[in-house]
């Protein structure tokens, strides 16, 4: 049980619609990044996940170096985005995405 | 040089004179009447050859005709449309000579009548080039061939009649007559535009789609009761057209009203020339009216219907020019009832004698006018047979002619349509017309009481200004009182079978032919003498009780006005109620007023209003709710990116979940 | 050089835009002379093009036809191509535009240069529009001539013109993207008939081809044909969908009002006569009774509603509808005098409907202002223009002996062989039209000069030379045209026979009457509640007669 595909797909999933969850439902702009992160990491379990039980003869390695690749880009994403994140604190003085709303003007 | 090459000049020269005259006449100052007098001298001169050629046979068969002498010029091709070839011609016949007798030298007469009457108006040069626009309309009127060309100069002559009546442009009554004129003209045209189409749908059934008048007849007649259009109904459509032109009941408002033109226009257009136009029309088109008796029927009726309503109006109007133009309807009625029973030639007969007559009478009823310094209401006027004592003794001859008293040029005409109307078993038309000739003999002489005889009601400062009108108007009087006296005793005899008759023959036997009348020959010493006899006596009674109302001074015979009898005559109980009537014209501009000004505006009005709220509302509609409809789905754009990303949370799952379903579920 | 050689159709489309791209670059003080100059240029090669064009040669309906592969992909061509009716339009438009240009020359004071650049533009458009045979093609010079007249009217018109051109626009692009759906779905319906095959699927003569011999599929017949008919419809315009016409004419500048009149108008009729019936002749066929009715009410409507109108241009403006239903009628019964009739009248109406907003353009000039009721009196100070005005009414009356006649004669004509109580109908404008033109000519004319004119004193000029320029021509082919309407007729006999086979071998499609009933039901429901909404909302009823009032008080 433990060690079947399965497993780590329903963990992956949860960790997903934590991740989904989180970012619909926090009004923190922070939060929201640490839960686009969570989802990202659930991407990466499954890939992961998918490379270890693969059939081809090196599917482990090309799960973990596409893992990697999704770490290093989510790193660049979380940079940007906390980047944005201080301009607009900075400007609007909240953290709250509720006061956001410059994409309505 | 042939006749036939110089019928083209007929209608070239009056158009010439129109163009330089309109162009250029400006300039010519008072001399600008020069051109367009010469060029009509011409034409008459030309036109007098070409009849007395016609009229006495000396011109040769016409193409396709073993009995008819007479000239043609052309075809021109004028619409080339598919199978429907539009060409124009020219034709003298004897038809078409009569009326160039009336066109041509009533025409020449009125332009240099007007050279005295319009001396002092600004507009002289303008004037001369309308009348030789008429006088070109006019002239292609009678000469056209074809049906369409024959319409083309019908709408000219309108164009001619509306610039003339509206001549002095300053008068809001002359642009309202002028616009009515024209438009009442419009209904009768909107007629005869639709009987010419169903020419061609008809002729075209035939084989041969043709608008040549004789040719299209021919065809017509020949197809019989294969006509895909019936040929009453083409003979009805072609006869509104003529009621409009002639002002036919219920069309007939637009004459009185046209009197708003300079005189010489009324004598020309208005009595002489244009408003017979209807009457040449059918006499035209005789074999198509022929062989449907019941449009027959209907052209009698509305002739003589016209011919009473007008006569009833006439006897009480104080405008002089106003008498005479409800005599001008009360006339047009006669020929009109005159075609309707089959006596063709006795209409074309009334049409000459009367265009000479009623041309003299306006022509006379101007030069009163403006010896009275433009005053037009005879209750300002009376006793100026001394001061005017040619435009008097014109006027009489005018007025005895009219009146039916022999031997004058009326009498015969007149008689001959009682008689032929008796004849024909028309009994209804005969009495009817023997009243009207009493009502014509009455309000004439009311007329010439009022204007010439007893004493003057008008300001004194004016009767000792009067004075006879200058030589070029007076000679014209007398070269029209001419004819009205002496045209019957020429043209009338020997009763029964006319000269005019023998003219007309070839024209009309077709349609005699098909109408098989019964010939009886005339017994001066039977039922004819005694026609005569009781036209003559009523006419004599006619104008013995206008003597009696409004006097009379005619050297022994003295007696003067009664004006108290008039006043108690008209406020009788059975009579106030006529009085009214025909003082107020029997109500048909108010009703007109009525139905077309009030109630067509108000149906005009209430379609823009539809054309603005609910086609263009609607319109307009759409468009704002768009920008509402837009306004409310901005709503849904928070701007929120939560919101947004709940929005595609939800659309992903909608669609994985609908796979899902669709395909069965994952396998 | 052989002029067969030179590819004069391109040329002829082309030159205006080479002027307008000369105008944009060389000085302002010039702009005028060289836009003028490059009209009449073009003007010439149309006259060229008309020279050497050959009537009624049979078998070869187009001539100078020039052809290169597009978008070859989906067989898509730059195709052009003159027959008598496209030639003729050509030289009407060529003809119009020069004297638009030349008619500009006072009133235009503003931005010159774009003026004379958006003119020349929208000359190109015009052109092109008659010239294509391709129908992508055709689309593409329908757009173009939007965008110029959007901003003919909305720089240089009156004072309600961003309405007015908006309005115009959306409501043609509406029409206009219909029929671009329609166009491709005729293409697609080719190509699945075709094997498949591109190659021809947006050709017109190889498309007219299909249509005469197989046919399209019914179904697509009735929507081709209906979203063709909406977008013409709207150009002509016919009624119901009219109502942009009155505010385009009244906001527009002289120039503008009298292209939109002249031409334009023509481009719905030409759409009409050249795609919508031979391409789908069952559907025409089909809703030809449809046509003929609107037809008959936009011509008794659009006169009736011109009897009431205060302002001169929205009158003319009205007398366009009516006219213009003229046109739909004589094409949509089918014979052979209708068609020539309606051809006929699409040329005069552009003479004389142009020669008549260029008489209100010269008085606008002259009193800035367009409201009937405060101008009588002008014989006595502006005669030419009195006398000039005259003729023109006149010959928008249909005096015989002038262009206007022939066109609506031939037109009743052809309507009577169909029904003769449409014809009654149609001839029924004859009282009405001298109703509405005699009020306007006899108000502005006649009568004592009204205070209001009077105050404007020196101003009040008689037509200086370059307006009389701009007149003569217009006139002088009204009088020839009215005289030897075979000048026209001849020309275009091959256009009306082939439409007359095209539409000829068209047989009725059946349409379920429920439908009909339901649609007839949906309209009445559809009026009815409009009309009870604005009564309800208060907006004012229909009011009563005061506007004619004036007439009546006499």
């Amino acid at each position: 049980m433990s060690d079947s595909l399965d497993t780590y797909l329903i963990l992956s999933g949860i960790l997903f619609a934590i991740g989904s969850f989180g970012f619909l439902a926090r009004r923190n702009a922070i939060s929201m990044l640490m839960s686009i992160e969570l989802m990202l990491n659930a991407v990466n379990l499954a890939i992961v996940a998918f490379g270890v039980f693969g059939a081809g003869p090196d599917a482990s390695a090309q799960g973990a170096v596409f893992a990697l690749m999704v770490m290093a880009v989510a790193a660049a994403e979380a940079t940007v985005g906390l980047a944005i994140v201080i301009a607009i604190y900075r400007n609007k003085k909240t953290p709250l995405v509720d006061e956001y709303d410059a994409m309505r003007q | 040089m042939t006749i036939e090459a110089l019928l083209p000049l007929l209608l070239l020269l009056p158009l010439g004179g129109f163009l330089v005259t309109a162009f250029i006449g400006r300039r010519f100052g008072k001399s600008a009447h020069w051109i367009p007098v010469l060029a009509i001298l011409v034409v008459w001169i030309i036109a007098m050859v070409a009849v007395a050629n016609v009229l006495t046979g000396a011109a040769p068969l016409l193409p396709g005709s073993e009995d008819t002498h007479g000239y043609v010029a052309g075809p021109w091709a004028w619409i080339p449309a598919g199978d429907l070839h539009i060409d124009f011609g020219l034709v003298v016949d004897p038809l078409t000579a009569c009326l160039l007798i009336v066109v041509t030298t009533i025409g020449l007469l009125v332009h240099v009548y007007s050279i005295g009457y319009m001396s002092h108006d600004p507009g002289y040069w303008r004037f001369f080039a309308y009348l030789n626009l008429f006088m070109f309309s006019m002239l292609l009127l009678v000469l056209a061939d074809n049906w369409l060309v024959v319409f083309v100069a019908w709408e000219l002559v309108g164009l001619s009649s509306y610039l003339l009546i509206g001549f002095w442009y300053r008068k809001r009554s002359a642009q309202l007559a002028a616009k009515k004129a024209f438009i009442v003209n419009r209904v009768g045209d909107l007629g005869f535009v639709l009987g010419i189409a169903a020419i061609v749908v008809n002729t075209a059934a035939a084989g041969h789609p043709t608008l040549n008048v004789r040719e299209s007849i021919e065809l017509l007649l020949a197809q019989g009761e294969a006509n895909p259009i019936p040929l009453v109904v083409v003979a009805l459509l072609v006869f509104a057209g003529a009621m409009g032109k002639s002002a036919q009941f219920p069309l007939h408002v637009w004459l009185p009203d046209a009197m708003e033109g300079p005189t010489p226009v009324s004598a020309l257009i208005h009595a002489a020339t244009m408003v017979n136009a209807g009457v040449y029309l059918i006499a035209r088109a005789n074999p198509l009216f022929a062989s449907t008796p019941s449009a027959m029927v209907v052209v009698a009726a509305i002739g003589i219907f016209t011919a009473i309503l007008a006569a009833s109006i006439a006897m009480t109007q104080t405008d002089i020019k106003r008498v005479l133009a409800y005599s001008t309807l009360s006339q047009l009625g006669y020929m009109f009832a005159a075609l309707g029973v089959g006596a063709f030639t006795a209409a074309i007969f009334h049409l000459m004698t009367h265009g000479f007559f009623k041309g003299l009478l306006f022509l006379g009823s101007g030069s009163v006018i403006h010896a009275v310094h433009e005053e037009q209401d005879m209750r300002r006027m009376g006793g100026l047979s001394r001061k005017i004592p040619i435009t008097y003794a014109t006027m009489f001859v005018g007025s005895i002619a009219i009146a039916g008293i022999p031997p004058f040029a009326g009498f015969f005409s007149k008689d001959e349509i009682l008689g032929e109307a008796f004849k024909a078993s028309f009994y209804w038309v005969w009495g009817v017309g023997l009243f009207v000739a009493l009502l014509t003999a009455f309000y004439m002489f009311r007329l010439m009481g009022l204007t010439f005889w007893g004493s003057f009601r008008g300001p004194a400062a004016i009767w000792d200004k009067i004075h006879e009108s200058p030589r070029v108007m007076t000679v014209p009087l007398i070269l029209l009182a001419i004819p009205s006296a002496l045209l019957g005793l020429a043209i009338g005899l020997p009763l029964g079978s006319s000269v005019l008759h023998g003219w007309l023959e070839p024209v009309f036997h077709h349609a005699t032919e098909l109408l098989a009348l019964p010939h009886e020959s005339y017994e001066l010493f039977g039922v004819d003498g005694a026609l005569i006899l009781a036209s003559v006596t009523v006419a004599v009674a006619g104008l013995v009780a206008a003597w009696r109302l409004f006097g009379v001074d005619l050297g022994r015979f003295r007696a003067p006005a009664r004006p108290e009898d008039v006043r108690e005559l008209s406020a009788r109980p059975g009579l106030s109620f006529l009085y009214r009537a025909s003082l107020n014209k029997w109500w048909f501009d108010d009703l007109n007023h009525l139905l077309f000004i009030v109630i067509g505006g108000r149906i005009a009005a209430a379609m823009w209003w539809f054309d603005r709220e609910v086609v263009d509302g609607t319109v307009n509609a759409i468009g704002r709710q768009t920008v509402v409809a837009g306004r409310g789905l901005g709503r849904v754009q928070t701007g929120h990116v939560q919101n947004y990303a709940l929005g595609i949370a939800l659309g992903l799952i909608v669609i994985a979940g609908s796979y899902l379903i669709l395909t069965g579920g994952p396998r | 050089m052989n002029l067969n050689d030179l590819p004069i159709l391109t040329v002829v489309t082309f030159l205006p835009l080479v002027g307008a791209i000369v105008v944009a670059i060389l000085p302002s003080s010039l702009t005028r002379q060289v836009a003028v100059g490059f009209a009449l240029a073009t003007w010439v090669v149309s006259l060229l093009l008309l020279i050497g064009y050959l009537p009624g040669r049979p078998g070869q309906q187009f001539q100078y036809v020039e052809q290169a592969d597009w978008i070859g992909v989906f067989g898509i061509q730059y195709k052009l191509g003159v027959d008598g009716l496209s030639a003729a339009l050509v030289v009407l438009t060529t003809t119009i535009t020069w004297v638009s240009l030349l008619a500009s020359w006072r009133p235009i004071q503003t931005r010159i240069k774009e003026y004379m650049i958006s003119f020349l533009i929208l000359e190109v458009g015009l052109i092109g529009v008659f010239l294509a045979l391709d129908l992508f093609l055709f689309y593409i010079f329908w757009e173009v001539v939007l965008v110029p007249m959007y901003l003919i009217i909305g720089i240089w018109g009156g004072a309600n013109r961003i309405y007015a051109t908006i309005k115009f626009v959306l409501y043609t692009l509406a029409g206009s993207l219909l029929m671009l759906v329609a166009i491709l779905a005729t293409g697609f319906s080719y190509q699945a008939a075709n094997g498949g095959s591109w190659v021809g699927a947006f050709d017109f003569v190889t498309l007219r081809d299909f249509a005469a011999t197989t046919g399209f599929a019914p179904a697509l017949q009735v929507g081709a044909f209906l979203a063709f008919f909406l977008a013409f419809a709207i150009k002509v315009p016919m009624f119901p969908f009219h109502t942009w016409l009155p505010d385009a004419h009244t906001e527009a500048p002289t120039a503008g009002s009298v292209i939109l009149a002249s031409i334009m108008l023509k481009l719905g009729a030409y759409g009409l006569m050249r795609f919508a019936v031979p391409l789908f002749p069952d559907a025409a066929h089909t809703f030809a009774p449809v046509v003929i009715v609107l037809s008959l009410i936009a011509i008794i409507y659009g006169a009736i509603v011109a009897l009431v109108q205060p302002d001169l241009k929205r009158l003319v403006a009205y007398s366009s509808v009516s006219h213009m239903g003229f046109v739909t009628l004589g094409l949509f019964v089918f014979t052979q005098q209708g068609i020539e009739g309606s051809i006929l009248q699409m040329v005069n109406h552009g003479l004389i409907t142009g020669g008549l907003f260029l008489l209100v353009g010269v008085l606008y000039e002259r009193t800035h202002d367009r409201t009937i009721a405060k101008m009588t009196g002008l014989a006595a100070r502006m005669p030419l223009w009195a006398a000039v005005f005259g003729f023109f009414v006149f010959a928008s009356g249909g005096l015989p002996g002038l262009s206007g006649f022939v066109g609506e004669f031939l037109t009743i004509v052809g309507t009577f062989a169909i029904s003769p109580a449409a014809a009654a109908i149609a001839a029924f404008v004859m009282i009405l039209a001298a109703g509405y033109l005699l009020y306007m000519y006899g108000r502005l004319v006649f009568e004592e000069v009204s205070d209001f004119l009077t105050g404007l004193g020196g101003h009040l000029t008689d037509m200086d030379p370059i307006e009389i320029l701009t007149l003569v021509p217009l006139a002088t082919l009204i009088v020839v045209f009215g005289l030897q309407p075979g000048l026209v007729l001849d020309l275009v006999r091959g256009s009306v026979d082939d439409t007359l086979r095209a539409a000829g071998s068209g047989a009725a499609l059946a349409i379920a009457p429920e439908l009909v009933i339901v649609a007839v039901a949906l309209l009445v429901v559809g009026v009815a509640a409009r009309i009870g909404w604005v009564l309800a909302a208060g907006r004012g009823g229909p009011p009563d007669a005061a506007l004619v009032g004036r007439e009546a008080a006499r």
